[in-house]
């Protein structure tokens, strides 16, 4: 009998296809896993609105979860509501990006109301120096912006707060 | 298929919907056109994020309007009389001065509407409002930064958007004045009066332009219909492009 912790051992191994050192738990996105008597259901919550992954990681959860209940028996609910927040990536996911090479985002995504908001310099993920600067405030996904150490002088990928 | 007959929310549904999809569809033409190398990033996802915002208001619609509607048919099947949108999100984009100018403009606005949507008894509609506030938080950041640093740039780059915003400002009424589309939805609650958003836009726009230095722009405002589905020639020109593949193969799959 398949239990809804089997299908969270599960997931764990499911990864963001465009940042695949974080897998869809860590991303926080899976909001409600049950086991029902005929198959299974999970709530998904999309990350950024244009990110073209949804539809991927949605396939992805799916075809692994049907390895576990069978073909057909995972029922995928899209909760938009609470929208997802960077806040809500694992602790474990914060670390897994920063080793990945991507600054993590900063925990406070509801106090970014102002239109001239002073953004706050990120640590370098190589050599953790604070002497930082945004060269763009989008990069290369959706879930991205472009940085630049001022210490090592390498540029790096931050994951945007929203 | 007659699109006249959807109820008020399916009619505002679109009305959204179409602001995010042609606006969208605007900045992606400028993917590979931009100005330096992340600014053409930028535009590619600021444009990605509203097509992806128009795809929940469509897909929301779809379901709403049933019979076997889509997202897709609603994109690419109707007419120009059809849109809801601004004329203001049609206009060509112009020189990179003119596509911010127009931006920061339209982020501004939607910020706002998106405020009073997310207080909607309509639990869908508000939840894609909620969701949409903190992305629109984050693109009117990027076009006030860009504002701010033509204004407070050079010589050049201060008329440049001193004049874009002059150009594109006549087009900023048709926000404040209601159409049907809007007095139906402020009568059940699903969106503001849009009369009501005028002086905190002001505000919002007058703070940006003062640290650019430049002044609130003075040009005489156009009196426009596009909510009305009476639109600038622009629009026809966009959709004939926009909706060309799915109507000349439609059975095209992507």
């Amino acid at each position: 009998m398949v239990s809804a912790d089997d299908l969270r051992k599960r997931l764990h191994l499911v990864p963001d296809p465009e940042v695949p050192a974080l897998s869809v738990l860590d991303l926080g996105i899976v909001r409600g896993l049950r086991m029902m008597t005929d198959g299974c259901e999970v709530d998904l919550s999309p990350t950024y609105t244009g990110c073209p992954a949804t539809e991927v990681i949605e396939r992805d959860v799916r075809e692994a979860l049907e390895e576990l209940v069978g073909k057909g028996n995972v029922r995928i609910k899209t909760v938009l509501d609470p929208p997802w927040t960077s806040d809500w990536i694992s602790e474990e996911g914060l670390r897994k990006l920063e080793s990945y090479g991507i600054a993590p985002p900063p925990k406070r995504s509801s106090d970014k109301r102002s239109l001239l908001g002073i953004s706050t310099p990120l640590n370098c993920p190589r050599c953790k120096s604070s002497q930082t600067e945004r060269i763009s405030a989008f990069g290369s996904t959706a879930c991205k912006a472009l940085h630049r150490c001022l210490d090592c002088q390498e540029p790096f990928e931050a994951f945007k707060c929203i | 298929m007659k699109w006249d007959t959807c109820d008020p929310s399916e009619q505002y549904l679109l009305h959204l919907g179409d602001d995010a999809l042609i606006l969208g569809h605007r900045l992606s033409e400028w993917c590979g056109h931009g100005p330096i190398l992340e600014e053409d990033i930028a535009l590619s996802n600021l444009a990605l994020d509203l097509v992806g915002l128009a795809r929940h208001y469509y897909q929301l619609a779809a379901k709403r309007i049933g019979s076997g509607m889509t997202e897709d048919r609603l994109a690419y099947w109707r007419g120009e009389r059809d849109f809801k949108n601004h004329v203001m999100v049609e206009q060509p984009n112009g020189d990179f001065a003119d596509t911010m100018a127009r931006q920061f403009l339209f982020d501004a606005f939607h910020l706002l509407q998106l405020e009073a949507i997310e207080q909607s008894p309509d639990a869908d509609l508000a939840a894609i409002a909620r969701k949409a506030l903190k992305e629109t938080t984050y693109r009117a950041q990027h076009s006030s930064e860009w504002v701010v640093r033509m204004g407070d740039g050079t010589e050049e780059s201060h008329s440049r958007i001193s004049a874009a915003l002059q150009r594109i400002w006549p087009f900023t009424d048709e926000f404040f004045l209601p159409a049907e589309v809007d007095r139906l939805a402020a009568e059940r609650g699903l969106g503001p009066d849009v009369q009501s958003l005028r002086e905190p836009w002001l505000e919002l726009v007058r703070e940006v332009l003062a640290k650019a230095q430049l002044s609130l722009p003075d040009m005489p405002q156009k009196l426009l219909r596009g909510k009305s589905g009476i639109h600038s020639e622009s629009l026809g020109f966009l959709l004939s492009e926009m909706q060309g593949l799915p109507r000349a193969y439609p059975d095209a799959q992507w």
